[in-house]
């Protein structure tokens, strides 16, 4: 008897803890599903060609689009790419390749350690290196902090890339003869591609994302800019404008400007997903 | 007649296990030498240090004398990239490159290694020679991973030939083939012999006895008994070979 | 110098076996130009007042040029508290529930959403907190709290919504799925083998968990918490945006706060002399120190848990 009323309470306890799992999962999920839902909704209002097409108005006057601000963040991360995916992707095959020493591990330990640093202070790092030496806010100053942000990652997860290539497929080209250096290059990489490519645009959506290291160094601007020593406008720094403002009328571009980046944001990582799906491994 | 290969007190390790012991071996110009001997005793480490794979693992490393007509083969003065399109390998299982299409797949050697040849007459040579180019020539540009294990495998020794090696390691390249497969390779490989040296390993002896000239038999790292095949299988010297190939032991 | 003459190496091998070095050198170069770049831009604030003075003083004045970082740093750790407070429970039910109970369609689904939370972009979760989070904190949250628990100084005061709870909340939500991932990725390590000792022993899933799933993964769930305490002491705009930047110390979570990367934000592009950006910089390289310590440390943590 005393058995039985142990095992019910035993059964109970066990459907209650599974139950408060499941509303873990709700609770974490309700935000997403919040966010999502506004962004779309708020945000699909405020969409339309000349949105996505003009330049800001000023306070006061209707219309105007963050089409200066779309291009920017384009921009931005273009340079961001220039300047971070060589070194990152370039480390990850270091650390794939030749990383099994000393040196070996402490770029790893660096790598994964530098991956959380805050992209704030980042931003600090492109404002001393660019910044305060060409006594300007620039686009290349943006560009910088967020080639930097990109780096740690990326050499991590093109690491991970490059290792899922069979070691088989490494001596299969040695044993032909065909040199260590070209062997990597050629068979190796060429192998990892898809994967490199698919670490690639994450890293790029993610910067296309970022805020805080931009807002003091590629600025803002209200016009169109392709000059990379010239302060450009990016949606992100948009957005927190926009929302941050006691205008209705901006504060629903906010949502606009959102839509339009996670749209972008999404997009990437779809192609992402899509190259990850083709590649060869 | 001098010896192609001639191997002299050969050791190789794995970290501290030591997985080949003052091993002492020569193959004549086309000739066929087969390795035989129980798994794990060193067969694959044995060829493997032939063409300097060997020492590409981390923490492995070998010590002694392998001559390549003469010249030594783990001299500082030879690269290991030249040494290996002279000795070419095969290894057990087929290792095509996914990313490349059959074509690309045979004319790999010659192309990363910036070989200008008549690529349509390597391919087609090969491909004949392996018995594949019937069944491949209307798809030269697909994914070589849409052949079958032993097309692929058949592929990989058309891809080895295209670069003409002068000696052909092959690390059981008929173990994951079947029964027709494999009569093809080794119908190959007597085809191939009037050209190449080759050193093949193998489990199968009744293979080894159909195929090669020499034998070897290595047991536990050790060279046990050498000589040439009839001999070998026939009146062998120690003991421990006549348990081996009478299947007594093994 | 000559090369040795018999170094026969193919050229390319020889470049390749400095260019790869060099590149992972350039990561470790990463490091140590972010620490001296903030460094060189906070020397003239750490010159002046010293770093005692910038890190214990409560005083931020530009005009004055006094700066004392104190609210800025009390605000940081309540903020990340809240928000590990709040994260923490729900991350493990969450990384609990995909991997020890939900069917594998449910899992695919949920790990995906998890992913896409990952994956909106600060700004949109400020943006969401400034114009919902915050409204419904005013409105209704609150003034609840005010009244079941306003006997505790953390709940007292006037529901303004900005604040300390606002950013905690946005906080939590951010991190919930690097805490999240980084436990399943050590429940996955868990050899399947004990779990079905305890099941085997007539255990309920539940009494699985909790005798044998939870004391393995107790120093990775720590890694975990740590990790994303990290995340949440750097993270800027969400909180920047819904934080109301005052710099000011409370006791009350209603109240309307500051924190390290805030004011960096907010300050930085305008700062008036060599000495207001000192000190923001030298905020940043705090920030940075701190950050590394303690991924370091989670990483560790991390890892100690796989190896055994
Ligand atoms: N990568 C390695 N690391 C450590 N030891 C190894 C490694 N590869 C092989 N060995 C050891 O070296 C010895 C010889 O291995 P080898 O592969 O040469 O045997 P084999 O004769 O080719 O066997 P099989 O017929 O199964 O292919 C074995 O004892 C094996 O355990
Ligand atoms: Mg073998």
């Amino acid at each position: 008897m005393k058995m039985r009323v142990h095992s019910a309470v035993r059964r109970v306890v066990n459907w209650g803890m599974t139950g408060l799992c499941l509303t873990a999962v709700l609770m974490a999920l309700m935000p997403l599903g919040s966010i999502l839902w506004l962004v779309v909704s708020k945000g699909a209002r405020s969409l339309s060609i000349s949105f996505l097409t003009e330049l800001p108005a000023a306070v006061g006057e209707s219309g105007g689009g963050v089409g200066n601000a779309i291009v920017g963040t384009l921009y931005l991360v273009v340079l961001a790419g220039l300047l971070g995916l060589p070194l990152g992707v370039g480390a990850g095959v270091y650390l794939a390749e030749r990383g099994a020493g000393r040196l070996g591990s402490a770029v790893r330990f660096t790598a994964e350690v530098l991956g959380s640093v805050p992209s704030i202070v980042v931003g600090v790092v492109a404002y001393g290196l660019v910044v305060a030496t060409m006594h300007r806010f620039s686009a290349l100053a943006g560009g910088l902090a967020l080639g930097i942000l990109m780096v740690p990652t990326l050499a991590r997860a093109t690491e991970e890339m490059v290792r899922l290539v069979p070691h088989t497929l490494r001596e299969a080209s040695l044993a032909l003869g065909v040199p260590a250096w070209r062997t990597t290059l050629s068979i190796v990489l060429r192998t990892a591609w898809g994967g490199i490519l698919n670490v690639a645009l994450l890293g790029i959506a993610r910067a296309a994302g970022e805020t805080a290291p931009l807002l003091f160094t590629s600025l803002n601007n209200q016009y169109w800019n392709f000059r990379p020593d010239q302060p450009t406008a990016s949606l992100t720094v948009q957005i927190f404008n926009y929302a941050i403002s006691p205008y209705e009328d901006w504060q629903r571009k906010a949502w606009g400007s959102a839509l339009v980046l996670l749209l972008l944001v999404g997009l990437l990582s779809l192609l992402a997903h899509f190259t990850r799906r083709r590649s060869a491994i | 007649m001098t010896a192609k290969l001639q191997v002299s007190s050969l050791n190789a390790w794995f970290s501290t296990t030591q997985a080949l012991k003052n091993i002492n071996v020569e193959v004549a110009a086309n000739r066929v030498l087969a390795i035989i001997g129980p798994s794990g005793c060193g067969k694959s480490t044995f060829v493997r240090c032939l063409n300097r794979m060997h020492e590409l693992l981390p923490g492995a490393r070998s010590e002694g004398r392998v001559l390549l007509d003469g010249e030594d083969v783990y001299s500082k003065a030879l690269d290991p990239s030249t040494l290996r399109r002279r000795v070419g390998m095969v290894f057990q299982r087929a290792n095509v490159f996914p990313t490349l299409s059959i074509r690309d797949n045979v004319l790999s050697g010659l192309k990363l290694n910036r070989v200008k040849k008549n690529y349509q007459e390597v391919l087609e040579r090969t491909l004949r020679q392996t018995a594949l180019w019937d069944e491949v020539k209307d798809r030269l540009s697909s994914d070589a991973t849409q052949l079958s294990g032993g097309q692929q495998q058949r592929l990989c020794i058309a891809r080895a030939l295209a670069v003409e090696p002068e000696v052909l390691l092959m690390d059981e390249p008929a173990s994951a083939l079947d029964p027709i497969a494999t009569a093809k390779i080794e119908e190959l490989i007597d085809e191939l012999k009037s050209r190449y040296t080759i050193v093949i390993v193998t489990h199968n002896m009744q293979q080894a006895i159909r195929i090669s000239d020499f034998t070897a038999f290595f047991c536990m790292g050790e060279l046990i008994e050498q000589g040439a095949t009839k001999q070998l299988f026939t009146k062998p010297e120690k003991q421990q070979t006549e348990d081996y190939v009478t299947g007594k032991f093994g | 110098m000559l090369l040795p003459q018999t170094d026969r190496r193919h050229i390319g091998d020889r470049v390749f076996g400095i260019v790869l070095p060099v590149l992972g050198c350039a990561l470790l170069a990463v490091a140590l130009i972010i620490f001296f770049a903030c460094a060189k831009l906070a020397l003239p604030a750490i010159e002046k007042l010293g770093v005692l003075r910038l890190l214990t003083g409560s005083d931020w004045n530009p005009v004055e040029e006094s700066f004392g970082a104190l609210p800025f740093i009390y605000g940081t750790l309540v903020t990340s508290l809240v928000g590990i407070v709040l994260a923490l429970p729900i991350s493990v039910g969450l990384a609990l529930f995909l991997t020890e109970m939900a069917p594998r369609q449910v899992r695919v689904v949920v790990a995906m959403l998890v992913q896409i939370l990952a994956g909106i972009p600060s700004v949109v979760y400020g943006l969401w907190g400034l114009m919902v989070l915050v409204p419904l904190l005013r409105s209704t949250v609150e003034p609840a709290l005010g009244r079941w628990l306003g006997f505790l100084p953390l709940f007292r005061g006037p529901p303004i919504g900005l604040g300390y709870l606002a950013a905690g909340i946005i906080l939590a939500i951010m991190i919930l799925p690097t805490i999240a991932s980084v436990t399943v990725e050590v429940l996955r390590t868990m050899p399947q083998a004990l779990r079905e000792g305890a099941l085997a022993l007539g255990a309920t899933p539940w009494e699985a968990i909790r005798l044998v799933v939870l004391p393995y993964a107790r120093r990775g769930i720590f890694g975990a918490a740590i990790l994303g305490l990290g995340r949440a002491l750097g993270e800027t705009m969400a909180v920047t945006m819904v934080i109301g930047n005052q710099p000011e110390i409370h006791a009350s979570l209603f109240s309307p706060g500051y924190t390290l990367p805030s004011v960096i934000a907010n300050e930085f592009a305008e700062a008036t002399g060599a000495v207001h950006t000192g000190a923001l910089a030298a905020l940043a390289l705090a920030l940075f120190l701190v950050s590394l310590t303690l991924s370091g440390a989670a990483r560790v943590l991390i890892r100690s848990r796989r190896l055994r």
